[in-house]
């Protein structure tokens, strides 16, 4: 809190979380995160319901006002006052579980929309960059649809372009695969994995265990609103060390999900 | 095509059973619907055609002649066009409901804003919306009709009837209609705000290109209803002494004291309000279709 360490000692880092804080009423969700994230980093944060993983990837996105803790994304200090919200927002890219894609325009306005308006682009250069990313994941005859007209896992995989379509330094997903239809969720794990293997940075809230297990740099496992524990993922799923975590692996086994 | 059998009997028929909940269409149905509506109608006219003042309501109110002197006017007998008067109206209302759809928008957008600089406009819009709703539009017609031009202002105290009536309308409606905005507003999911935000995208770019587009289109069957009644409002605007259709119909019946004229006027009226109140319900309906067909997904 006292000392100010912006520069040497975190610029290594993508994502650095000190002594974060959030409670919605007298509720405490968060009670003091402190996470780093390496540039090239895959994170997931595993816990059960309510552990806070939505509202920590909500605070890094500044879509929750946290009440005490600091946040740096590559070396600044994105939780200071006067900080633009809208500018931090541009290079953290995030995907929520139920897609959120604007459903009165076609899957190219709503990939094109935040890099016309935010980024100044044309619409020539905003509706290139929407094709080359709608090709790459397999959506490319999907551009003039509405959201509507799609499956869940390809509006799943529309949002996750939306997102990339601003070229973000960090991608933050919370829980993108828990709505889907469980043959649709491949599809869009597929498409984190080659996130994940083009060195994106990126922070994943998530239900599915083996995906965490094979995707991961590092799991984290969050409990009564702190990280109880956080390991590579082999380390991590074959020999916890917290009793919370244990628990947690042992009733995530029984229910044959890992 | 012999498959008609027995199984589909004991199944439980769901197209019929929606056609029940619709209303049944099947042959029985519209040839009961027909007489229970033609026996109604009957009895209404027979109570009306039999009632002792009957002869006398007919000669004042649905005399054909002095509908027809009515509605083509004759200035030299003091008295104008009923038909030709509508064109005001027409004329009123058009410029009423585009001058109301901005305002109520300005109004709508400033009461749901969030940030502290407009805390004044805030209250100024909520405090405009308490009044404007609260006071019957007969007084604010008086009070803009003839308080404006005893101000003595230029330009202001100079306008036609016409113009304060127009005012008035706007002032009254556009309170109603930005709660009708609001509520629009506040009916697209919050979800729609976190993923424009989370994309960068300022609060004022969020309102105009995520949620005002939503907002509208869900609005816009409330918001035709509201203008039926408003073209019926402009007949108020007479009470100012414009010449529109109301009050043509008032100076026909002062100078040749038969009321038909008055029922020219609501025939024109009704002309002017059914078409939009058809085409609104035509929207619900459709929009009604596109929310089952969406939850049925």
């Amino acid at each position: 809190m006292t000392e100010h360490k912006t520069d040497r000692t975190s610029s290594a880092d993508a994502l650095r979380i000190q002594g974060l804080r959030k409670s919605f009423g007298a509720q405490e969700v968060l009670g003091g995160i402190d996470l780093s994230v390496a540039q090239h980093e895959v994170i997931c944060l595993i816990g059960a319901s309510g552990s806070g993983k939505s509202t920590l990837l909500r605070c890094v996105n500044l879509l929750e006002r946290i009440d005490a803790g600091s946040v740096w994304l590559d070396g600044q200090l994105i939780t200071a006052r006067g900080v633009d919200e809208n500018l931090v927002r541009r290079h953290v890219g995030i995907v929520f579980q139920s897609f959120n894609l604007f459903p009165h325009m076609t899957v190219e306005r709503n990939v094109t929309l935040a890099p016309m308006k935010v980024l100044g682009l044309s619409r020539e250069e905003a509706a290139a960059r929407a094709a080359e990313l709608l090709g790459r994941f397999g959506l490319a005859e999907k551009r003039a649809d509405y959201p509507d007209r799609l499956s869940g896992g390809q509006q799943q995989r529309v949002a996750i372009v939306r997102a990339l379509a601003m070229r973000p330094r960090l991608m933050l997903l919370d829980e993108v695969t828990s709505a889907l239809d469980p043959e649709l969720v491949a599809d869009v794990l597929d498409v984190i994995r080659e996130l994940a293997m083009r060195g994106m940075t990126m922070l994943i809230a998530t239900h599915e265990m083996g995906f965490a297990r094979e995707v991961a740099s590092r799991v984290c496992f969050l409990a009564d609103g702190q990280i109880a524990e956080q390991a590579p993922p082999a380390q991590l799923f074959s020999e916890p060390s917290d009793e919370r975590t244990r628990r947690f692996l042992r009733r995530i086994t029984d229910a044959g999900r890992l | 095509m012999e498959a008609q059998g027995p199984p589909q009997l004991a199944l439980p028929d769901l197209a019929a059973r929606r056609s029940r909940l619709l209303g049944d269409s099947s042959r029985r149905g519209v040839v009961l619907s027909t007489a229970s509506t033609v026996v109604v109608l009957a009895v209404l006219l027979a109570v009306f055609l039999l009632a002792p003042g009957s002869a006398q309501v007919r000669h004042t109110f649905l005399n054909p002649a002095d509908m027809w002197k009515a509605f083509v006017g004759d200035p030299k007998a003091g008295y104008y066009s009923v038909g030709e008067a509508l064109w005001l109206n027409i004329r009123m209302f058009v410029v009423a409901e585009v001058l109301i759809l901005i305002v109520g928008l300005v109004v709508a957008v400033i009461r749901q804003s969030t940030g502290p600089v407009l805390l004044p406009l805030r209250v100024v819009t909520t405090i405009y919306v308490d009044v404007a709703r609260g006071v019957p539009l007969i007084l604010i017609i008086f009070a803009l009709g003839y308080g404006l031009p005893a101000l003595q202002l230029t330009v202001i105290s100079d306008q036609s009837a016409a113009v304060y009536g127009v005012a008035a309308l706007v002032l009254s409606y556009s309170a109603y209609v930005s709660e009708v905005y609001r509520a629009g507003i506040s009916g697209v999911h919050r979800s729609q705000v976190a993923a424009a935000r989370s994309l960068g995208l300022s609060q004022s770019s969020s309102m105009r290109y995520v949620i005002l587009p939503q907002a509208i289109r869900n609005i816009i069957p409330p918001l035709l209803n509201d203008f039926i009644s408003l073209q019926k409002d402009t007949a108020l605007v007479g009470l100012l002494g414009s010449i529109e259709a109301n009050k043509a119909a008032e100076l026909f019946s002062d100078t040749v004291f038969n009321y038909s004229s008055y029922v020219v006027a609501a025939i024109l009226f009704l002309i002017l309000t059914i078409p939009l109140a058809r085409f609104t319900d035509h929207l619900i309906r459709r929009d009604q279709a596109r929310r089952l067909a969406g939850a049925g997904q």
